[in-house]
C-alpha cells in the first residue's frame, strides 16, 4: 500500500521528442507549468530548480536519472513552505511510452514515508498535465497562475 | 481515451465509490479495495477495468502487488473544457463559501 505516492497519467497526441522538449525547456515550461519553469542543465547529478513567475524558488533538488526522451527522475524538495521543506526530499519520475499514435506520460511523485508535499502536489499535477496536453495538442496551455489551495 | 469513456465510467455509483475509496487512500491493492465493498472480486475487477480504460485509475506494480491509483487528470481535462480562466477564480470563491457554510453548525 502506498499512500505516499501519487501517479498521474495522461495520453497526448504528440512525438516523444516534442513531449521531452516541453518537459525540459524553460520557454515551453512557462506555457503549461502554471507560469513557472525549471532550471537545470539536465545531467545526472546536476542541480534542479522550479522557479515561480516572480523569481522565487518553489522547489529544488537534483537530477537522479535522465534518459531522453524516455525517462527523467528528479530528487525534489519544497523550498517555499517551511513545514513542507522540513519533510525533506521526494522523488518525481516522468516516463514517456508510445502507445499507438499517442504518448503515455506518467508522473509518479513519491516519498519514502509520510510527507506533506505529496498531498500538496496532488492539486497541482492534474492541472499541469491537463495544461501540457492542451498545449501540445492545440498550441495553447492554460493561461493563468495556479489556483489557490 | 475519449471523454465518452470518462463519462460512462463515472455514471456508475459503484465506480464512483471505488474512486472515493482511492481518494481516501491511494495505492490500494485489489484485496484492500474489495474489503470495503459488498461485491464479488470479479465484479470489482470488472469495474476497475472500465475505470482503467477511461484513465481514471492507473496501476503500478510494486513487487508482487498491483497498486491502484486515482488519476484525476481526465477530470481536469473535462473541467477545463467548460471553465475559462476568468470563471475559475469566481468558482473557487463560491466553492470555498459553500464548504465554509456547510461546515458551520446549525
Amino acid at each position: 500500500m502506498s499512500e505516499n505516492s501519487f501517479v498521474y497519467v495522461t495520453y497526448i497526441r504528440t512525438t516523444p521528442e516534442k513531449l521531452w522538449q516541453a518537459l525540459t525547456d524553460p520557454e515551453f515550461n512557462r506555457q503549461f507549468f502554471l507560469c513557472s519553469y525549471q532550471e537545470s542543465d539536465w545531467r545526472v547529478g546536476s542541480s534542479w530548480k522550479l522557479i515561480f513567475p516572480d523569481g522565487r524558488v518553489a522547489d529544488s533538488g537534483e537530477i537522479l536519472e535522465i534518459d531522453p526522451p524516455k525517462r527523467l527522475v528528479i530528487k525534489w524538495r519544497n523550498e517555499w513552505l517551511p513545514e513542507v521543506k522540513e519533510d525533506g526530499y521526494t522523488r518525481c519520475t516522468f516516463t514517456i511510452e508510445p502507445d499507438g499514435e499517442l504518448m503515455k506520460l506518467a508522473v509518479v511523485h513519491e516519498a519514502d514515508g509520510p510527507h506533506r508535499l505529496i498531498p500538496n502536489v496532488s492539486k497541482g499535477w492534474p492541472l499541469v498535465l491537463a495544461s501540457l496536453k492542451s498545449l501540445l495538442e492545440t498550441g495553447k496551455g492554460f493561461e493563468r497562475p495556479p489556483s489557490k489551495g | 481515451m475519449s471523454m465518452d469513456a470518462v463519462f460512462r465510467a463515472l455514471a456508475d455509483p459503484t465506480r464512483r465509490q471505488l474512486l472515493d475509496s482511492l481518494h481516501a487512500r491511494n495505492g490500494q491493492t485489489l484485496n484492500a479495495l474489495c474489503e470495503h465493498l459488498d461485491m464479488t472480486r470479479q465484479a470489482v475487477t470488472k469495474h476497475l477495468a472500465i475505470l482503467e480504460v477511461a484513465n481514471l485509475v492507473t496501476t503500478m506494480r510494486r513487487g508482487r502487488e498491483k497498486e491502484h491509483y486515482l488519476n484525476p487528470v481526465p477530470i481536469n481535462e473535462i473541467a477545463e473544457r467548460w471553465i475559462g480562466k476568468f470563471e475559475r477564480h469566481r468558482l473557487n470563491a463560491l466553492s470555498d463559501l459553500k464548504q465554509r457554510l456547510e461546515r458551520e453548525e446549525p
